[in-house]
């Protein structure tokens, strides 16, 4: 039951930066569990992030690290793992890094399959700038550029991502802890695109402005929400209604993109002898 | 027989006072006290690692043969 | 030998010469007229182990090479004006985290779509200002093919060596042309590579200053395990919010280039003793400005030239030398008038300094430029 988490995490970086309450912690912690579960070589893995208060994890993590700009993660990552495939690559992007600024780079990742494992902490805002409203904001809900409540509509991350072509979709809560360790440590293992929306609690500029000001208080709507997989599809029309399911959602065996490439390389390496 | 492990505060200097954890203890002994999670009674820990799984901030650990 | 002998476009031979210099890696975007490079990449790359990949974009091109030159290739990019601008983000975070690699500009005129076909030398400020804030450039701009293979390896080692991308400026012109170029062969051509860490993992400072402040550079999996940000950060790499540690930064990241100027700045001249006028050109334009010089000798004009091959960091001291000694300057440019500023800016005003410019999609000829030179001899 206990992981060794002390030696991939900066334990000289801590406190980290977050407000008090939120999910990123609890995130980052579960998915440096998951690397611990799934035995991967921490000498061979790569954190990736962007812009934003998910862009700060890398940071703290105890790998080849690196903090990119606004959105890009997954084109970095992309050359980093296209250059070296032996390397287990993670991107950590947010919501607004990674649907809004980002998101023409998430649908081509997913696209080719290049094998990265996506970390999507949503925490439907902005943070790091102090609440504006994301892709992810729900319709309706109050942020500091949506003061009359948010018309804009939301994307189905994990819709997206399977039209997109990703091999591995999955979602998880901060609030289910072992479900996350579990989804990651998959995840990480998978051979191919992994998309993993990790919903994110921001206490501080999204619940205070949506009746929900404490964490605990945004937890346990995240308990109350979440259905997991293995029931979703029994539930009625009417009870799936303001919930969202969890677990493993998609998984395929496909070809991937930097195994291909190199398929072209030997081939024509062949050739040319 | 190994003992059960039992939460120990190991880095009280991260707390943020989020009370996180104390939602998820099943046996109610986690309390912030001024901003800080304190442990109410050690002997009714079951162990469960909740807290540790869950704390954002890297402040709680489940420790086998848990001495204080 | 033979086969050392080919007829090659500018675009070509910046395939050539990166294949030479030791790239293995690309990616990019389509965009007229740099795309023969990714064309003949997406070919040759293979054949050498090395990757190609086309972006979904400019910016995750730019990001993706970046990306691979932290796995440990030697990598490049290559676009056109509109490209260039959407590449200055990342170009600038590869400043900051020092990462070596190459920009390659086929410049077309712009504003804007431009004229796509057309060449240009708009964007030599840009190259040097694109991306926002201070930052370090080194740019680099050929006037032949042979000259684009050269410079193509020069800018390589350069980036190799400053840990730094490097921005190779060709003009539509210098790109699309066709010469004949012999190739030199593979032990004639001096080839940098990156430093490596002489530490363990234990001892490591990913930005600590060494000789020519350069820090060596580890790939990414050979457990160095290092963090790397465009927030300003200290030599470990990590942010540090101190404006000192800003300054430090800065001032260590400009002085790598400025203070190897004896190594970076590249350029020719043709001036004897009593020429009194200069034409200074770079790229595409040197061509008709040498011809011009040549007809204004035959006439007994006492006349000479210079070529820029390195347009930044710009040689100042030269420049300022130059300006004492000659009683006029001729910049010509297609452009309306971008290093004559610098020019003016360094020349104080010892001599008269003339711009020829144009910025229609039309080439200066060299009849322009004589004429220029009559006027003002």
């Amino acid at each position: 039951m206990g992981y060794k988490i002390d030696e991939y995490l900066r334990q000289d970086k801590l406190p980290h930066i977050w407000c008090p309450g939120c999910g990123h912690g609890t995130i980052m912690g579960n998915l440096i569990r998951g690397i611990d579960k799934a035995k991967i070589d921490p000498d061979k893995t790569v954190v990736v992030s962007g812009i934003g208060c998910s862009g700060r994890a890398s940071g703290y993590m105890n790998f080849d690290t690196l903090h990119t700009t606004h959105g890009r993660a997954i084109a970095f990552a992309t050359g980093i793992k296209l250059a070296n495939p032996e390397l287990n690559v993670i991107v950590i992007t947010g919501d607004g890094d990674g649907t809004a600024i980002g998101g023409n780079h998430l649908i081509h990742g997913a696209r080719r399959n290049i094998d990265l494992t996506v970390v999507l902490m949503n925490n439907h805002i902005y943070g790091m700038t102090s609440g504006q409203f994301s892709p992810m904001t729900p319709t309706g809900d109050n942020a500091t550029t949506a003061p009359y409540g948010n018309i804009d509509q939301n994307f189905d991350l994990a819709d997206l991502t399977k039209a997109s072509g990703a091999s591995f979709i999955a979602r998880g809560t901060a609030y289910n802890t072992r479900q996350l360790i579990e989804i990651f440590a998959e995840g990480l293992l998978h051979t191919g695109f992994s998309f993993i929306e990790a919903i994110s609690q921001c206490p501080v500029n999204y619940g205070r402005r949506n009746g929900l000001s404490s964490a605990v208080d945004m937890l346990k709507c995240q308990r109350d929400s979440s259905v997991n997989i293995r029931k979703w599809d029994s539930l009625s029309k009417e009870e799936k209604k303001g919930k969202f399911p969890t677990g493993v959602l998609y998984k395929e065996d496909k070809r991937e993109y930097t195994e291909m490439y190199q398929e072209i390389i030997d081939s024509v390496q062949e050739e040319a002898k | 027989m190994s003992k059960k492990g039992k939460v120990k505060i190991t880095h009280p200097e991260r707390c943020k006072g989020c009370e996180i954890c104390v939602m998820y203890c099943p046996t109610d002994i986690l309390v912030v006290k001024k901003g800080q999670i304190t442990i109410t009674d050690i002997d009714n820990c079951v162990g469960c690692y909740n807290c540790e799984l869950s704390c954002p901030d890297f402040v709680l650990e489940v420790v086998e043969n848990n001495e204080r | 030998m033979k086969d050392k002998i080919k007829l090659l476009q500018g675009d070509e031979a910046v395939v050539e010469g990166a294949i030479a210099a030791g790239a293995r890696f690309f990616a990019g975007y389509p965009i007229t007229p740099a795309s023969e490079i990714a064309e003949g990449l997406a070919e040759k790359l293979p054949i050498y182990g090395g990757k190609f990949i086309q972006m979904e974009d400019e910016l995750a091109s730019m990001a993706c090479v970046i990306g691979a030159s932290l796995s440990g290739l030697k990598s490049i990019t290559a676009t056109s004006g509109p490209g260039f601008s959407l590449k200055q983000e990342n170009l600038g975070l590869g400043m900051m985290i020092e990462v070596p690699c190459v920009v390659v500009n086929v410049q077309r005129v712009g504003p804007s779509t431009g004229l796509p076909t057309s060449p240009s030398q708009g964007d030599v400020m840009q190259a040097k200002w694109g991306t926002h804030g201070d930052h370090p450039v080194i740019a680099l701009a050929p006037s032949s093919v042979k000259e684009t293979y050269e410079l193509t390896v020069n800018a390589f080692n350069f980036a190799e060596r400053f840990r730094t991308p490097v921005i190779l400026l060709l003009d539509e012109i210098v790109g699309h042309m066709r010469e004949k170029v012999v190739l030199p062969d593979e032990e004639d051509i001096e080839i940098w590579n990156r430093k490596k860490p002489e530490v363990g993992p234990e001892n490591f400072n990913p930005y600590e200053e060494t000789d020519g402040l350069v820090p060596p550079m580890p790939n990414y999996g050979e457990g160095y395990r290092y963090h790397t940000t465009g927030l300003f950060h200290d030599r470990t790499g990590f942010p540090r919010g101190t404006n000192e540690d800003a300054k430090n930064l800065m001032d260590r990241l400009m002085a790598k280039i400025e203070g190897n100027m004896d190594i970076i700045s590249l350029y020719e001249e043709d001036i004897r003793d009593d020429d009194e006028i200069i034409v200074l050109a770079y790229g595409s334009t040197m061509r008709s400005a040498i011809n011009a010089i040549n007809q204004a000798r035959e006439a007994g004009i006492k006349a000479g030239w210079i070529k820029l091959k390195t347009i930044w960091p710009f040689p100042v001291d030269y420049i300022k030398e130059v300006g004492r000694r000659a009683k006029a300057l001729i910049i010509p440019e297609l452009n309306r008038g971008q290093i004559i500023k610098e020019v003016r800016e360094n020349v104080f005003g010892n001599a008269e300094v003339h711009g020829i410019n144009k910025y229609d999609g039309t080439l200066i000829k060299p009849e322009e430029i004589l004429n220029m030179i009559q006027e003002v001899k």
